[in-house]
């Protein structure tokens, strides 16, 4: 694995490459690119702040400005992470020349697809700190969690990214249950709602590695408190897990790739 | 340090036919069944094929090596094996050196970005840094000849534009050792020629290149030592000259249909001069097609037909019995029948390969078809480029003076 990654190091310029290609393609047509990174996490923070408004009916609680902010704070990772995976699905199949023609590492092209998936998070993070500074969040030390539980969320993307891309090589059935996985694992994972909502059955989403990241976000940046520190611990052996077992899989299919693909 | 920029040592590679399960869907239910039913689970086809066996051969730094053979005889195989794009099922390989592969030198171009941002893209797949390319981006474009367009996006480009584009990338990687397959059929005749000439300097550079082509005749003036591959094993390896020579020595008679329900099949062709049976030809030569078939069952309204393929298998020439107004034949079970097709070979240089098709006339059904029946090699002794050779000759000359010409005015 060692040599392998020495390699991948190697190869880090075409990486780059690969995912400005991917960056540039998408924002060739400026606005529809800018709406793009947009998009999905506006969607996202809307049906958010509508769940939770429907709560607060509910429970006969007001809406707190915190709780729009962990929304709109936990949608980004989350959309940054269902387009990592996305785009990393198709990654290798939609570079079908490139895998049958030419040598190099391929596990650039899922983990390109989650570089220019992030490029997309920074976007749309410009608008967030707009919108938070017109909600006026604040902000606290507590921010320096971020880069940790970004650092985390990159590799869990990049390990399921390299794990779908290879699947689907083989199998091409894989991208539609990929979907369907996108499509309905918000509801199992803290975005609309906080873990603590359930109160001791919490820990049961928690399991989810992706909620301690998310739910650390939400604390982090919209509730001025540190993230569970054990849970965050759990999150970040899952994704170092992940991604080494990602990383070993595809390298293990990598050679059949031209012939199969 | 040695001097073997590449080894191959008995290097196999096995191929599987037919098709693999492709989807979840038809795979899950074929597992559950065995699990449940204990039925073998048939992942794709047992049957399977060496599509290269025993491939040895080295090739020295600053040295020109040539793989030919006839289509499918393994020849891109063993070359995405050296650009480990494939691995070997078996055996040893060494590459010393940076290597770079002119195998499809447009496959990383994006539709959608200029030239110039293509050329960075491609040339970082094919290994450059960034610096690297930066530095030799004038040198590219220049050498691609499309500097008018180099910042528009290559999806407007025309095939020639593109394939260009990408060979200037390519031709611009240094590398120590070269692979090229093919990739000169694009291009008019000039770029070919420049790219003939970059391969040389890449020569002399010190670098080893290993060159796959149709083209036997660059093969010949290009490569210093060559190996005729043949259904995945080497024939021979030797001079240009000698390999070339078995190589149009061994037509692939492969009859492509060979079972029992064929009501009547080829069983010879043979192809002569004025001197007798040969593989090599004059052009505008005369050359004599014999053809042989057997009838195992009666047959009604046949009709013979040959035609010429170039080395890009593309059909330049066809004619039969019947449009050469002969009509039609029967032939009973057991039956032969022999022709003769005699022909002028008015072809430019080149390798061609003479095919021949039976068929019955009224409904259009082939029965058999030798494709290619051979493989001649026709030379001109220079003059003519393209497919055909029309003969020409410059019967008149004239230069006249614009000096001249003004004082003619003047007058």
């Amino acid at each position: 694995m060692k040599e392998e990654l020495k390699e991948l190091y190697r190869y880090r310029e075409l990486l780059y490459m690969i995912a400005y290609r991917d960056i540039r393609v998408r924002y060739k047509q400026s606005i529809m690119g800018f709406m793009w990174a947009i998009l999905m996490p506006v969607l996202i923070v809307l049906s958010g702040v509508v769940v939770r408004f429907g709560y607060a009916m509910a429970s006969h609680a007001p809406l707190k400005t915190a709780d729009i902010a962990s929304v709109a704070v936990k949608s980004l990772p989350w959309a940054f992470l269902v387009s990592s995976i996305r785009f990393a699905c198709l990654s290798l199949v939609n570079n079908k020349d490139l895998v049958t023609k030419i040598y190099f590492p391929k596990e650039i092209f899922p983990i390109a697809a989650v570089l220019a998936s992030f490029f997309d998070f920074v976007v749309a993070s410009g608008a967030l700190i707009i919108f938070f500074l017109v909600l006026r969040v604040g902000w606290s030390p507590y921010l320096v969690w971020v880069p940790p539980l970004l650092l985390t969320m990159m590799l869990l993307a990049a390990g399921i990214g390299m794990i779908v891309s290879a699947a689907s090589l083989y199998f091409r059935d894989v991208k539609f249950i990929v979907e369907v996985f996108l499509t309905f694992g918000i509801f199992f994972t803290p975005v609309f709602y906080d873990a603590s909502m359930f109160g001791d059955k919490g820990k049961w989403l928690l399991l989810n590695p992706i909620s301690p990241i998310l739910d650390g976000f939400g604390a982090s940046v919209a509730r001025h408190q540190s993230p569970d520190l054990t849970w965050f611990v759990y999150s970040v052996v899952c994704a170092v897990l992940i991604f080494v077992g990602g990383y070993v899989f595809f390298k293990h299919l990598e050679p059949g790739f031209a012939e199969s693909i | 340090m040695s001097d073997i920029a590449i080894r191959m040592e008995h290097v196999y590679k096995k191929f599987r036919k037919g098709e693999t399960y492709s989807s979840l869907r038809d795979l899950l239910p074929a597992l559950t069944g065995r699990m449940f039913r204990q039925e073998e689970l048939t992942v794709g086809d047992k049957r399977e094929f060496w599509a290269v066996r025993d491939l040895s051969f080295e090739v020295k730094q600053g040295e020109a090596f040539g793989i030919i053979g006839h289509n499918g005889a393994g020849k891109s195989t063993a070359l995405k094996m050296l650009s480990r794009v494939m691995k070997p099922t078996k055996g040893q390989m060494v590459v010393n050196g940076r290597l770079s592969a002119l195998i499809e030198v447009s496959a990383g171009f994006h539709q959608d970005l200029t030239g110039r941002e293509n050329i960075f893209l491609n040339g970082t797949i094919l290994g450059m840094t960034k610096r690297e390319i930066q530095s030799k981006l004038d040198q590219i474009i220049a050498f691609s000849g499309i500097e008018e367009f180099i910042d528009t996006p290559v999806k407007r480009y025309s095939s020639g534009m593109y394939a260009r584009l990408g060979f200037s990338v390519a031709a611009h990687v240094d590398p120590e050792v070269l692979i090229v397959d093919e990739v000169l059929s694009v291009g008019d005749y000039a770029f070919q020629q420049r790219c003939i000439e970059r391969m040389r300097e890449v020569l002399r550079s010190g670098a080893a290149v290993l060159f796959v082509s149709h083209n036997l005749k660059m093969v010949a003036e290009f490569c210093h030592r060559c190996l005729l591959l043949e259904k995945g094993q080497t024939v021979m390896i030797g001079t240009p000259q000698e390999v070339i020579g078995t190589y149009l020595q061994k037509p692939s008679n492969v009859p492509a249909v060979n079972d029992n329900s064929v009501p009547v099949i080829i069983s010879s062709v043979k192809i002569r001069s004025q001197a007798g049976e040969c593989m090599q030809f004059r052009s505008g030569e005369k050359a004599w097609v014999d053809i042989e078939l057997t009838a195992r069952q009666r047959c009604n309204k046949l009709a013979v037909t040959l035609y010429i393929l170039d080395d890009k298998l593309a059909e330049i020439f066809d004619t039969s019995t019947d449009l050469l107004g002969q009509g039609n034949f029967d032939l009973d079970e057991g039956d032969a029948y022999r022709c003769t097709f005699e022909v002028s070979l008015n072809l430019a240089d080149g390798t061609y390969h003479p095919s021949v098709l039976i068929y019955r006339r009224d409904i259009q059904m082939i029965y058999d078809k030798w494709e290619p029946a051979a493989t001649i090699y026709v030379s001109s002794g220079g003059g003519v480029r393209g497919i055909a050779n029309c003969f020409p000759q410059v019967i008149r000359q004239e230069i006249r003076q614009a000096t001249d010409a003004a004082l003619v005015g003047g007058v």
